[in-house]
């Protein structure tokens, strides 16, 4: 057995809570760089072990069979999901992670309010509304989180899935929920575990009718703001619990996640409560390109463009979330290296939504083992986009639909694209001239230096690769 | 703690994740996002304390899956997190990645 060394809330815990966060902080400051990060990630996770290590020697705590239970599952399932989880999949995973997290503490303001009315005093008010807010967020993050996850695995389906009247009911929901906090803030003596149990099942509801109407192209602003919601969850349990590594912890959560939700909606043009509330993306707004139209455009073959690309001296590759679904990275590592090997620069131009959640994209080339410098930000390529022979559009459909620039009535309009239609040639990779998520035609795709090769994108990749080795 | 004092840390915690988030590349923002996700694990220090001074048989139940779920984003998130960063490091040998353990508990 351990022996208890640390009075809980005494200055000995409390130092050691204060060096956790700081490691914390350290920790993201190096995640800077990748050549630091991965260093960062250690130190961090040395300020975790520091704090769960403080925590289990307070004075007085027991039940150790229990507390191994928990962190032997959590571990198992946490190493197991880990080791496993493919790149591709990276979404889901922090969309359920988002989710566990704003479960747990959702749990724990629970117990909170049932260890208040067990000591039956009044509980004060600034315990009881930080826990009142970390079982209304923790609880709609816990289940958002799962319908996020549930879509992105397409357990569910990933189209905007409209409940009529969805605006008054989830209205409702929230004033209910609301009032039900006031209620329970009125009673701070005796406060009612029912009208408790029934925020928690409400904001359950909530986060469900929140997140089923949102459309898959939406995902990296969801689980942005979902992880905003986990962190601002886990610093009201800070406040509740009088806990300091909570409080920092939490935030600095909190402040990733709403940097990243806001330049996810910025990326996209589009405001927050737009994604929310809107249901983007489902039927084809009636403005753009009629289906039943065939407009004219270039088709070509894989040794035609594998002929563009090898005469080229600059190449830039757009990928999209196409080329994640195709598995394509490592088939169009092989055409960059083919091109490399004749002297062809390669780059890749990366939209900030290229994927599911933020960053996705440069994992999966990370994956494929492409260079981090090869990497570009949008920012950064287009003014290039002119000076370059080929670009190649993998998978990406909106983000590089130049109607975006040029047609203020298109859905799209104002969303920043990648500017491919400024290249000198454009070779597009694609299954079909079908619509991306906005629903609407992509005028690049009939534009005079666009070609169209219609294929699987690895497969198309794969014979590019051997056609321009063949050369 | 003063509720001012935790309302004064809470500030100063804002800016602080505001100025050093905003400095992380878009490149590595998935990273940050699941290593935030482990670090967002610090409610398990909720669960332990719940479980720690808990006598009733619901707050054990209650208790024990805020543990587990804390000590999947906790562990899970620093692994995945590790093996992610793993990838941007790798530069010269084509394929040999193991998976350090970047866990805590």
């Amino acid at each position: 057995m351990i022996q208890a060394v640390f009075e809980p809330g005494g200055d000995a815990a409390t130092a050691l809570y204060i060096v956790a966060f700081s490691l914390f902080i350290v920790g993201i400051k190096r995640g800077t760089h990748p050549t630091t990060a991965k260093q960062g990630n250690l130190i961090a996770a040395g300020g975790m072990a520091i704090a769960v290590v403080t925590t289990l020697l307070l004075d007085g705590i027991g039940n150790w069979g229990l507390i191994a239970l928990g962190l032997g599952v959590g571990t198992a399932v946490g190493v197991i999901a880990s080791i496993r989880v493919q790149m591709t999949e990276m979404p889901q995973m922090v969309a359920l992670y988002n989710g566990v997290g704003g479960g747990a503490v959702a749990l724990i303001a629970w117990s909170e309010i049932r260890h208040g009315i067990s000591l039956g005093e009044d509980i004060p008010l600034d315990e009881l509304i930080p826990v009142l807010f970390a079982a209304v967020v923790g609880s709609v993050s816990f289940w958002g989180s799962n319908i996020a996850f549930a879509k992105l695995q397409d357990l569910i389906p990933t189209k905007p899935l409209a409940v009529p009247g969805q605006q008054v009911i989830n209205a409702v929901l929230l004033i209910g929920i609301l009032a039900a906090c006031v209620n329970i803030a009125l009673n701070p003596g005796d406060p009612n575990q029912a009208v408790f149990i029934g925020i928690l099942i409400a904001a359950a509801l909530l986060g469900n009718l929140v997140v089923l109407p949102i459309g898959g192209a939406d995902m990296p602003v969801v689980i942005s703001l979902l992880n905003a919601f986990t962190g601002l969850s886990a610093a009201a349990a800070g406040f509740a619990l009088d806990n300091v590594v909570l409080i920092v912890a939490g935030t600095l959560v909190g402040s990733s996640g709403t940097i990243l939700t806001m330049e996810m909606a910025t990326a996209m043009n589009r405001s927050v409560s737009n994604v929310l509330f809107a249901g983007f993306g489902g039927a084809p707004s009636g403005g753009g390109g009629g289906d039943g139209e065939e407009r004219p455009h270039t088709s070509i073959g894989a040794q035609d463009a594998a002929i563009k690309l090898a005469y080229a001296d600059t190449v830039t590759i757009v990928p999209g979330y196409g080329l994640a679904v195709a598995q394509a990275q490592h088939a169009i590592k092989e055409v960059a290296d083919e091109l490399e090997s004749r002297g062809v620069t390669v780059n890749y131009a990366i939209h900030p939504v290229a994927g599911r959640m933020p960053g996705h994209m440069n994992v999966l080339l990370a994956e494929a083992d492409v260079p981090y410098e090869q990497l570009r930000e949008m920012e950064e390529i287009n003014p290039e986009m002119p000076r370059t022979d080929v670009a190649v559009v993998v998978g990406a459909n909106d983000v590089t639909n130049p109607a975006a620039k040029n047609d203020p009535d298109s859905p799209i309009a104002g969303m920043p694209i990648i500017e491919v239609s400024e290249a000198q040639q454009v070779i597009v990779i694609k299954r079909s001239l079908s619509p991306g998520f906005a629903g609407i035609d992509n005028d690049l795709f009939y534009e005079p230096n666009t070609s169209m090769l219609f294929a699987d994108a690895k497969a198309a990749a794969g014979e590019i690769a051997s056609e321009i080795a063949q050369l | 703690m003063t509720l001012f004092t935790e309302i004064t840390i809470f500030v100063l915690a804002v800016f602080v994740g505001f100025e050093v988030i905003s400095k992380v590349p878009t490149t590595l923002h998935t990273p940050l996002m699941s290593q935030t996700n482990a670090i967002h694990g610090i409610v398990m220090l909720g669960g332990l304390i719940v479980v720690g001074y808990a006598d009733d048989p619901l707050e054990y139940v209650i208790g024990t899956i805020a543990i587990a779920f804390g000590a999947i984003n906790i562990v899970g998130g620093f692994m995945v997190t590790d093996r992610m960063l793993g990838m941007f490091a790798k530069k010269p040998k084509p394929k040999a990645e193991g998976d350090d353990k970047g866990g805590a508990g």
